[in-house]
């Protein structure tokens, strides 16, 4: 028997939708916090003489940095509520195309690019798929992401 | 840092060198504040107990930065990482040891480039994969 669907169509119609626009200056304090968090002593993420004589010409950030949150953005504003409470990450797939730069100017967007259902253990859960893009100041695509958030 | 890996170093088989990491709370902390996470199921004990969880849990970000802290300390300066994916499959515990794992699985030139990919993963004290994944990398070839 067909159980009833969390997802709606109503809901099913929001895929594809767009977040505003976010600016993030990246500074070097965000690129040596980030580094220090995860404990990554890679010289390369550190504004010192060994970053400079290095392949980029000086300090970059670890393309980890695009995992944080800071770094997301505005979300996508859903016209509808999930009935849940409880939210898991559910994990990412990140493509790098630029180095990131002290002083870039990174424009980030978000898009709904799926919604699915699944029945777990503790019931039904809906997993959330975005896509988020990075362009820096010269409009070059700096990264992209695929991100899952499971609520249930 | 270490000497540089080439292309021609590695082979499909190839174990990458484990990353060893033990998140502390306090680790936990900076990355909170670090990344922006402030969701207090990784800092606060009573309230990761009233969503369920046996206590705070390593934030899942956290552990995709160390995953591309396994990759980048491999392959090194003249190394890039292309892509890199991670799966949010089950729970670390501050205090406990997380180990970063690799394989490579594919290695391959196109476009005159130097292609490897690998099978990653994280792995806890019980050997269970709490963070399996992939990741592309590009190498600089000797040829």
């Amino acid at each position: 028997m067909a159980e009833e669907s969390v997802v709606t169509d109503e809901m099913r119609a929001a895929i594809g939708t767009q977040s505003e626009p976010t600016v993030i200056e990246i500074e070097k304090g965000m690129i040596r916090k980030h580094a220090e968090a995860v404990e990554d002593p890679n010289p390369l993420w550190q504004d010192g003489e060994y970053a400079r004589r290095a392949r980029y010409g000086g300090m970059v950030a670890s393309p980890g940095l695009l995992t944080c949150v800071m770094m997301m953005g505005q979300r996508v504003q859903l016209p509808f509520q999930l009935p849940f409470l409880r939210v898991l990450d559910g994990g990412g797939e990140w493509e790098f195309f630029q180095p990131i730069r002290p002083g870039d100017v990174l424009t980030v967007t978000n898009k709904l690019v799926n919604l699915r259902e699944r029945t777990g253990k503790s019931g039904k859960m809906v997993f959330t798929i975005t896509e988020t893009t990075w362009k820096n100041q010269r409009d070059e695509v700096v990264a992209r992401a695929q991100g899952t958030i499971i609520m249930y | 840092m270490s000497k540089q890996l080439y292309y021609e170093d590695v082979e499909v088989g190839t174990e990458l060198p484990p990353l060893v990491k033990s998140p502390s709370s306090q680790q936990l902390v900076k990355w909170a504040g670090a990344s922006g996470d402030y969701y207090q199921i990784h800092y606060d004990k009573d309230f990761a107990q009233g969503t369920g969880l046996p206590g705070i849990i390593v934030h899942g970000r956290l552990r995709a930065s160390f995953m591309v802290q396994l990759m980048t300390d491999w392959i090194g300066e003249g190394g890039t990482l292309k892509k890199i994916s991670c799966q949010q499959r089950g729970m670390d515990f501050p205090g406990e040891q997380l180990v970063c794992k690799g394989k490579v699985t594919k290695k391959y030139a196109e476009n005159g480039e130097h292609f490897v990919e690998c099978d990653i993963w994280a792995e806890n004290p019980r050997g269970e994969k709490t963070a399996p994944g992939s990741a592309v990398v590009t190498l600089p070839s000797r040829g």
